[in-house]
């Protein structure tokens, strides 16, 4: 009986209760020593001096890095950028120079036996600045650039057109013309990045906390001009990340950097503060939609320009456009994006990447034009659904959205929503309802794995992949037992090490569909090898066949990689998202009561997994609709809440019934698992279905998130 | 984090001996103090572990409460006579906080932690709490948590305890004890508006140890509640809240106590909103009349305008519901 489909319970659930699993900070090696940073208080500049006396002086430090005194590291550039660098410009390059291109930006590293004495040490060296060029630190959509010839290769922006979008605008008799905005948001997981660096001779390894052991172990190798091969990176347990750790970020070449320097490891840990200056964000947006549409809803003209955001070093360009390229049929039809280069650090891939922010502004207007059309929100969107990838001109590989709508919408009750806003009253709170489509891009990458057979009876499966959370380990371990014939108990999956069998990030809810078939393709290989010496014996008893043929294992390792589905057909994942809302019609306070999403992710591997996947999306989404908003000071250019107390994020209390259903599909071309990815759909359709539902129940637009009660009392 | 010695008091005048020295902090649970020296904000030399000191909650010969400032918040909050006699202080600590932090936090710790104010907590910011004289930047920068009665152009910053909000509407004084001896003061004195001074926070002297609070007979019991409106549903500071307690006589306001958190450096009693209540009829417009009183003086700031209009609301909504409560004792 097949163990796909089953919802397993986490095979690392037990070692994560019981402190066995050990995350990146946690590996100590002998003679293990601990690094602070000292971090820029100025967003643009130049260093005039830096005095470390003090630092240096102080109880247990060892050592003192600045750009005085590190060593220059080559930096080679890749052949290509992989796709979870930014698409131009030139990385932040540690302790090389006095500029300062960010406030927060490490201007020392001190190195101790403890780590307080670390933190004190960086705590004493001060730092003057001129603060010469004047810092950009507004984001003002009037002063962003078109993104660039390295951004459109990948389809993202500066424009696309098709037919006559503005000329259809100008003739429709029914129009929208309104802008949204998204605060920007911190990844903020659980495990704050740390980075353990030892090496031995010239070789590095790094246990470290990243979704990609691989990439790491290549830009390191390149930043310190070294053969791949000697460097190796280990990371076995990731405490969530969002997207936060698919780059290899500054703090890991400043580990590796001070461990050669005191020629014993360092531990490199960022304080939570540091969280919003070391590694990422999803950046402030604006985004313009104008909708053009006939008096029964069909879309004429759609046209989205959106703003976002990115450093002066770097371009961050993500698909942000991508849900008003593909979610609605419309012939005529305009992008654009632009972004606003300032003094922070780069922005990066936060859940959702792109579409989730995209599908903010363009649900919210959606729901707003079937106000105008006096229709249902849902009607509107069955009345201009896509048959083909519009954008693209492409046809779908499988496509399940109708049936999102119509099971979310029965499970979700939405046949008794009133069509006019502020029509239900429960006590003192004003209750609403409203949806969204949720839609994002599928993706697979050649991936390979190994199996082995041992003697004990067990099958070791390996790949350089990981589990930030999604259940890789669970899931894995259910496509090897089922393509071996082994109960789950004789199989163990291990990941998290660049030396085993490569994969590509973990990110862009790609693993499933990249990591899966390469472990199949393993595991067959590996039978074919079993059936060479078994003489006819069942794969269950290799362990006698091992035994009679004096092995002490068995082992193959095989590849799989994508065909050309991904040029012939447009693949993504669909859904539809429902939620209630409670608003006290005094204070202005909302609750998310009740959200239930239906999703045509594919086959899923792990009913179990998928559904914790997708409610946790949905409380990232209530996150981002109601509490998460990163208050960037444009006169400090410096993050003025940069806490974990003060950055909100949803807490249990905020948490009401969350549902997350299945419809029944299978996706025939873009792995042989026919999985289509979870997790970054989980959050896409979230936050607009929220705004649309604080709509409906209260009869105002707020049309800049997160929606806080003063956003709401004074709209 | 600056290093630091740690000394525990074995007893009061052990305490008070250590805390006279120069650089010594008092400590209690530690909930805040510890994350201002993590972040670099609090530098004492000196903690003088208090937590082991003033740990009981006694009934006072006049009929009251006096809750001994080692006493945890978590322990106030479930003590049986504080919840019956003085329900509006159980809801105002169960409001605060995390059930963690009220488990660790004491009384006297809560009454003086610092104030949530982003520019106080970032040291590459200015702030004339942390370096007298060196500026304000939340007048300019974000200022949405910040005060809108009793600020000054040195300071906008608003105490954040839920706790204190309740202490000042139920009129209870502080027991302080000195190396020259102890006094008691209202607590309504004890907090500062910020004025030309800013990092004098309260009315402690050098050295001054907080061993008690005590709460007077009349704990409201029969008409109190505690509002808070907050970001999220826990685990965050008051944008506003209210503790207030009502005495009708006939549809008449007799006694009425109503305080304010969130809206200023202290807890703000709201003497203006009671003097117009007191005698008046418990209606709709005449609690709408007296927010209106309380909050004639508020100025808003960049971000924080809603809170005067948030505050109206929650006061006459809160005292609507009030008047409208059977007496519960």
């Amino acid at each position: 009986m097949s163990v796909i489909g089953s919802p397993v319970s986490r095979v690392d659930g037990p070692a994560k209760v019981n402190g066995e699993a050990h995350y990146a900070g946690e590996f100590a090696p002998k003679d293990l020593l601990y690094a602070a940073t000292a971090d820029s208080t100025c967003p643009a500049g130049t260093i005039v001096t830096l005095d470390t006396r003090d630092a240096a002086r102080a109880p247990g430090v060892l050592l003192v890095l600045t750009h005085l005194n590190a060593d220059r590291l080559p930096y080679q550039e890749p052949a290509e950028r992989v796709a979870v660098d930014p698409v131009a410009g030139a990385q932040l390059r540690v302790l090389d120079g006095p500029a300062i291109l960010f406030s927060g930006q490490p201007i020392a590293l001190v190195v101790a036996r403890t780590q307080a004495q670390a933190e004190y040490g960086a705590s004493l060296v001060p730092a003057p600045y001129d603060a010469d060029p004047p810092a950009k630190l507004r984001f003002d959509p009037a002063l962003a650039q078109p993104t660039s010839e390295a951004a459109a290769k990948k389809k993202r922006g500066p424009e696309t057109r098709k037919g006559d979008a503005e000329g259809a605008f100008a003739r429709a008799p029914v129009t929208l013309d309104e802008r949204y905005r998204l605060s920007r948001e911190q990844h903020h997981p659980m495990e704050p990045h740390a980075t353990v660096a030892e090496w031995t001779g010239d070789r590095l390894t790094l246990w470290s906390k990243t979704q990609w052991v691989g990439n790491e172990r290549d830009e390191i190798a390149r930043r310190f001009g070294l053969p791949p091969a000697n460097v190796r990176v280990i990371n076995p347990y990731v405490g969530g990340a969002f997207g936060s750790s698919l780059r290899t970020w500054p703090h890991v070449t400043l580990a590796a950097m001070a461990a050669r320097r005191a020629r014993r490891p360092v531990r490199l840990e960022l304080t939570r503060r540091q969280l919003f200056t070391f590694v990422g964000h999803r950046g402030q947006s604006e985004q313009h939609v104008r909708l053009g549409a006939d008096p029964n809803g069909r879309l004429l003209a759609t046209i989205c320009e959106a703003t976002g955001q990115t450093s002066t070093y770097e371009e961050f360009a993500e698909p942000l456009l991508g849900p008003a390229g593909a979610t609605y049929a419309c012939d005529d039809r305009l992008t654009r994006y632009k972004l606003v280069p300032m003094n922070v650090n780069t922005p990066c891939p936060m859940r959702g990447p792109g579409w989730a922010t995209g599908l903010v502004a363009q649900e919210m207007a959606m729901d707003e034009l079937a106000e105008r059309l006096g229709m249902d929100p849902i009607e509107l969107r069955l009345r201009n659904y896509a048959e083909r990838d519009p954008m693209k001109d492409l046809p779908w590989s499988s496509k399940a959205l109708r049936e999102c709508y119509a099971q979310g919408a029965e499970r979700f009750g939405w046949s008794k929503r009133p069509l006019k806003p502020r029509a239900r009253r429960d006590g003192r709170d004003l209750v609403g309802l409203g949806m969204a489509t949720a839609i994002y891009d599928s993706g697979r990458y050649p991936t390979s794995a190994s199996v082995a057979l041992l003697p004990d009876g067990t099958a070791l499966v390996r790949c350089a992949t990981a589990d930030m959370g999604p259940g890789t380990y669970t899931s894995m371990t259910q496509v090897a037992a089922d393509a071996l014939g082994l109960p789950l108990a004789r199989v163990r999956f291990e990941l998290g090490d660049s030396t085993f069998p490569p994969a590509k990030e973990h990110g862009g809810s790609t693993t499933m569909a990249s990591v899966g078939p390469a472990i199949q393709e393993a595991c067959g290989a590996v039978k074919a090898k079993l059936a060479g010496v078994a003489d006819g014996a069942p794969i269950t008893d290799f362990a006698a066949v091992l035994r009679r043929a004096g092995l002490d294992r068995i082992e193959a390792e095989a590849s799989a990689k994508p065909d050309d589905a991904m040029k012939t057909h447009s693949i993504n994942g669909f859904g539809a998202v429902f939620a209630e809302v409670r608003v006290d019609v005094d204070l202005c306070t909302i609750r998310a009561t009740r959200i239930v999403g239906a999703y045509d992710a594919g086959r899923i591997v792990n009913p179990k997994l998928a559904h914790s996947q997708c409610i946790g999306g949905m409380v990232q989404g209530i996150g981002m609709a109601l509490f998460e908003d990163v208050e960037w000071d444009e006169h400090l250019g410096r993050v003025s809440n940069g806490t974990i107390a003060e950055y909100i994020v949803p807490v249990n209390a905020d948490i009401h019934d969350l549902d997350a259903i299945f419809v029944d599909t299978r996706e025939p071309l873009l792995n042989p698992l026919g999985v289509k990815g979870v997790a970054e759909l989980g959050l896409c359709g979230v936050a607009p279905a929220i705004a649309n539902a604080v709509w409906h129940a209260t009869g105002k637009r707020v049309r800049n998130l997160p929606i806080t009660p003063d956003r709401l009392l004074t709209a | 984090m600056t290093p630091f010695l740690y000394e525990r008091a074995a007893d009061r005048q052990g305490a008070l001996a250590l805390g006279a020295r120069a650089g010594a902090s008092y400590l209690g649970g530690g909930t805040n103090l510890v994350d201002l020296m993590r972040e670099t904000i609090a530098h004492p030399e000196l903690l003088v572990d208090v937590t082991g000191l003033s740990r009981e909650i006694e009934d006072t010969p006049e009929g009251g409460l006096r809750i001994g400032a080692g006493v945890k918040n978590t322990a106030v909050a479930g003590d049986r006579r504080v919840r019956q006699r003085y329900p509006l202080l159980a809801q105002a600590i169960l409001a605060g906080a995390s059930a963690q932090i009220r488990n660790m936090a004491t009384t006297g710790g809560n009454i003086l932690q610092r104030t949530r104010c982003a520019y106080f907590y970032d040291d590459a910011a200015r702030c004339n709490k942390r370096a007298p004289g060196a500026g304000c930047d939340a007048v300019e920068g974000f200022n949405r948590i910040h005060a809108i009665l009793g600020a000054s152009p040195a300071c906008v910053a608003t105490h954040p305890s839920d706790m204190c909000v309740a202490l000042a509407a139920l009129e209870a004084t502080v027991t302080l004890e000195g190396q020259d001896g102890g006094r008691e003061i209202a607590f309504a004195d004890l907090h500062r508006l910020p004025g030309e001074t800013p990092e004098v926070e309260t009315q402690l002297r050098p050295g001054e140890l907080i061993t008690a609070v005590t709460l007077p007979p009349n704990g409201l019991a029969a008409r109190s509640t505690y509002r808070k409106v907050r970001d999220r549903a826990s685990y965050a500071f008051a944008l506003v809240s209210v503790a207030a307690g009502l005495e009708l006589e006939g549809g008449v306001i007799g006694d009425v106590r109503l305080a304010l958190g969130g809206v200023a450096h202290k807890p703000w009693r709201a003497h203006a909103a009671e003097a117009a209540l007191k005698g008046r009829p418990a209606t709709e417009s005449v609690f709408r009349e007296a927010a209106e009183a309380e909050l004639a003086p508020a100025r808003p700031l960049r971000d924080n305008g809603f809170k005067i209009e948030l505050a109206r609301r929650v006061i006459v909504d809160t005292l609507v519901k009030l008047a409208r409560t059977e007496e519960t004792v």
